[in-house]
């Protein structure tokens, strides 16, 4: 296990999992997180248009994969907490608060979790997008970008080659579209759509697209 | 005292028949009779100052510091019983600890004070327990790239468990004549906010330690000054070092017309700079 991709082993006899690809990019004017739409029950796609991206704050969404069921869980736990910092501190919570709680989360349970996350957010006072990147055993890693589940295996290679700093968000969507197709390409439990969300100081927007739209880049 | 005698004043979490608890009153008759203590804010930060009476003349001078750090940003002293401030320092060290494990940032200065004030104002409500017998005064500025906003707050915290923001505020023997001090000094038609440096307000917090220890001649007793402040301590808590220290009380001491020959024993305490 290199820590980072699911471990299926891990899951209950008949437990949905979201055998993935997720994938969360910084760039230029904020951060960009992208995904499949595969959820799976072993060879059956429980669902083929699933929504791996989730809000936890309108700034800060963060990519499931894993178990659904572990990673819905606390997704809404870390949402419920940055909840209740908002009204306690009467201001928006900072990315690093929601990864640092989505890490203690993960880590205190890592015995009965099978979730591997990836945090990312608009930084509102530094005017920059984050990403943290939180794999199986329950660390936080801040990176400029991410990859993680089952199909980002395949692509660790051309993610290193092709990832910029600072690119603009047509390159970034560019970028992800690819790589993200390759990993549904190669991975039998990833598949669908692709879904990404692009966060910016002008808030939020949501893309998708079709197979059609992917496969032959 | 016409509580005593009433039964009304045996035990915490027992009102008596106009409302008072009688405990807590009682608490803050501790806090009268401790030392001096006073904290002003200014631009960046904030300053503290106690008046240490040497009691025994045994003790080490410089020792036996009474201004604690309950974070790197957030500096605290207290007039009452000592011991009662150390436990409650060593709560909000806990309490710092936490929320850094939590949310992955220090403290903010006001969720401190909500906090300390939710844990002095439980030690009103129990039978088992006796309230805290200081009142508490501190404060800091934490910086914007550790989650903050650069912006310096101070409290003080009651026996019992309010706790209200303050400009300046002092507590302990010496309050009224501090908190006049610190009035006229904020209200005065040429004060600002804006433009009182730290340093400026370290010279005001010892001039009103000696000020008001004018009232308490006859004993000897050691100036205490620390700050936390955005320029001069880069937002940590920290005591002022030595050439800043010895301005403020050579200057505190002309104020308040006290000749630098004077043999009043304050000349040889010196406070080593950290």
């Amino acid at each position: 296990m290199n820590g980072i991709s699911t471990d299926i082993q891990h899951l209950k006899k008949g437990e949905v999992n979201l055998g993935t690809s997720i994938m969360a990019v910084t760039f230029k004017d904020g951060v960009i997180l992208g995904a499949d739409s595969r959820t799976s029950t072993g060879a059956y796609i429980a669902n083929r248009v699933t929504d791996k991206l989730t809000r936890l704050q309108d700034h800060i969404w963060c990519c499931r994969s894993g178990s659904a069921a572990d990673t819905q869980a606390v997704a809404d736990i870390v949402q419920y907490h940055l909840n209740l910092y908002k009204m306690q501190f009467d201001q928006d919570a900072d990315v690093k608060t929601a990864a640092s709680l989505l890490k203690s989360l993960t880590y205190e349970n890592k015995d009965q979790l099978s979730a591997g996350l990836i945090v990312a957010g608009f930084d509102k006072q530094n005017k920059k997008g984050e990403v943290y990147s939180i794999p199986l055993g329950g660390s936080l890693h801040k990176q400029p970008y991410a990859i993680a589940g089952s199909g980002s295996t395949f692509i660790y290679g051309y993610c290193n080659k092709n990832f910029k700093e600072d690119m603009s968000r047509e390159e970034t969507i560019d970028f992800m579209k690819h790589s993200l197709s390759q990993a549904i390409k190669w991975d039998g439990s990833s598949g669908g759509v692709i879904r990404m969300v692009v966060l910016t100081d002008n808030g939020l927007e949501r893309l998708i697209f079709y197979p059609e739209d992917y496969e032959n880049l | 005292m016409t509580s005593v005698g009433t039964g009304y004043d045996l035990s915490n979490s027992v009102f008596s028949p106009d409302g008072r608890n009688f405990q807590v009153e009682y608490a803050s008759k501790a806090v009268e009779n401790g030392s001096t203590t006073v904290g002003l804010k200014c631009k960046d930060g904030v300053v503290f100052g106690v008046e240490k009476i040497i009691a025994n003349k045994l003790l080490v001078p410089g020792k036996n510091r009474k201004i604690q750090t309950i974070d790197r940003h957030i500096g605290c002293c207290y007039s009452g019983l000592i011991p009662d401030g150390k436990h409650l320092v060593n709560r909000g060290r806990e309490e710092a600890t936490n929320f850094r494990n939590t949310y992955g940032k220090p403290i903010p200065v006001s969720a401190m004070s909500e906090r300390l004030s939710q844990y002095v104002q439980a030690y009103t409500l129990y039978n088992s327990v006796r309230p805290f017998g200081i009142s508490t005064i501190f404060g800091g500025v934490l910086k914007t790239e550790n989650g903050g906003d650069n912006k310096p707050e101070l409290f003080m915290l009651d026996p019992n468990g309010s706790c209200w923001g303050y400009k300046g505020i002092a507590t302990g023997k010496g309050r009224q004549t501090a908190k006049a001090e610190l009035e006229k000094l904020i209200t005065s038609e040429t004060f600002d906010f804006s433009t009182l440096s730290a340093k400026q307000a370290v010279e005001e917090v010892a001039r009103i330690i000696y000020l008001a220890h004018e009232d308490n001649k006859d004993k000897d007793f050691e100036l205490e000054l620390s700050w936390c402040s955005l320029s001069e301590t880069n937002g940590f808590h920290k005591y002022v070092p030595e050439e800043v220290y010895n301005e403020a009380v050579e200057n505190a001491k002309s104020a308040v017309g006290l000749a630098d020959s004077d043999e009043s024993g304050e000349e040889d305490m010196e406070v080593d700079a950290q």
